[in-house]
């Protein structure tokens, strides 16, 4: 049973980590770090929350306790004899094995279910980003202004990159009218930033999550704290190349711009805090907090590691 | 494609390789390229005699507002596919905006040639 408690303890933790980290202010003065941490809650969450279930799927069974049947040790090791015991019909129908039964269930559901969101995330991302590819193919060219960079003749200003082994960096001719050559430059080294550290991988297993439980504020917090820090992380990069100062104006110009035309639907109705989103990252730029000191830093490190490393080890070691 | 896109009426292999006599293309190169562009659905083609007749599937203008907007729109799986520079902000906050704009290009220490937009 110990190891049922301190699994659904460390589910418990991860989501209330989560709730405060979302709330805090400091992920702003380290956002590399809050990333790591974000990451290392979601990893451990998962783990928690499928170990506590095949936990209580397994417990107390055999007649020498938890841990005690199986060639594998832990509950990792559990779960495998209780599904060969299940495969020899020599599970008993008592309520309590019923219930056991039912957990183990909805363990593997619930692991099925989180690798299936992220697969059809990926497939989703993998075909959207193959559709852009063949337009910009069609439709997309250079210029001088923005060396490296795809130009769309589209009036309204709109810059993003398309990740991936064939990257793109795309800028619209409304935006190369908008911003001047340093703003551009400056965004162009916000968008390296993104491209060269892989920044879409980091966001897909949020969105993923998004996808499918979108119902919980803590899931729709998490991946909008991501996001947003992961913008900053890439502020922080191009502020290494270019003055923070381009960057903040390109930011409010193309940011006010973008409002001339009507809200993309939900997004933008619904989320109230996009406004600070953008603010929060012109303001970190103009007037930059110190960067965190390194014990908090390393108090960072040791949460990340705890997080993924305890549930990790119960699933996996002798009780 | 640009060829199909200028075009009024379907054109057939010839008449896009005559159009495109600065590239001096050899005619079984034109035909893959117009073959591959019909294959992703780019272009529609159909039987007119021995030859097949090419034309856009859709104008320019229609590819340039898919791209664009699923750029621009960031709901869903999009907002993974690609990173955007700014995401979307409404009306106000575009205002708000656009005040932290001029306040930022009013201190009299700073250059004030940013009179654009």
């Amino acid at each position: 049973m110990t190891a049922v408690l301190v699994l659904a303890l460390m589910t418990a933790t991860c989501v209330q980590a989560a709730a405060v980290l979302a709330a805090a202010r400091w992920p702003r003065r380290a956002p590399a770090a809050a990333i790591v941490l974000w990451q290392a809650l979601g990893l451990g969450w998962g783990l928690a929350a499928i170990g506590t279930l095949i936990a209580l799927g397994t417990a107390g069974q055999g007649a020498g306790g938890p841990g005690s049947g199986g060639p594998g040790s832990g509950v990792a090791g559990g779960a495998l004899s209780e599904l060969a015991r299940l495969a020899n019909g020599r599970l008993g129908f008592s309520p309590i094995a019923l219930a056991r039964l039912a957990c183990l269930v909805a363990g593997v559901v619930l692991l099925t279910l989180l690798v299936w969101v992220l697969l059809s995330a990926s497939a989703a991302v993998l075909r959207a980003r193959q559709r852009q590819r063949a337009l910009l193919s069609l439709l997309a060219h250079g210029d001088p202004k923005v060396p490296g960079a795809l130009v769309v003749d589209y009036p309204t200003a709109a810059a993003y990159c398309l990740p991936g082994l064939r990257s793109a960096i795309v800028i619209s001719a409304g935006t190369l009218d908008l911003l001047d050559s340093a703003e551009l430059a400056a965004v162009l080294a916000h968008e390296r930033a993104h491209l060269r550290e892989r920044h879409d991988l980091v966001l897909l297993p949020f969105v993923a999550l998004l996808n499918g439980f979108a119902w919980s504020p803590v899931v729709r917090k998490a991946h909008q704290a991501v996001a947003l820090l992961i913008e900053m992380h890439a502020d922080d990069m191009a502020r290494r190349h270019r003055p923070a100062r381009e960057l903040a104006t390109a930011l409010l110009r193309v940011g006010a711009a973008g409002g001339g035309r009507a809200p993309s639907g939900a997004l933008a109705a619904a989320d109230p805090a996009l406004d600070c989103d953008v603010a929060a990252r012109v303001t970190r730029l103009l007037r930059p907090a110190p960067s965190l000191p390194v014990p908090a830093l390393a108090l960072v490190a040791v949460a990340a590691t705890l997080a993924i490393v305890v549930p990790a080890a119960v699933l996996t070691m002798p009780f | 494609m640009d060829v199909l896109w200028e075009a009024s009426e379907s054109l057939t292999v010839r008449q896009v390789s005559e159009q495109l006599t600065e590239r001096d293309l050899a005619h079984t190169t034109v035909m893959t390229v117009l073959d591959r562009l019909s294959k992703k659905g780019f272009a529609r083609r159909q039987r007119d005699g021995r030859a097949w007749r090419y034309r856009a599937a859709e104008s320019r203008e229609a590819y340039v507002t898919e791209l664009m907007l699923s750029a621009l729109d960031q709901t869903g799986d999009r907002q993974a596919a690609l990173a955007r520079f700014v995401r979307s902000v409404s009306g106000s906050e575009a205002r708000a905006l656009q005040h932290a704009l001029e306040a930022l290009a009013r201190p009299p220490d700073h250059h004030e040639d940013r009179s654009k937009s």
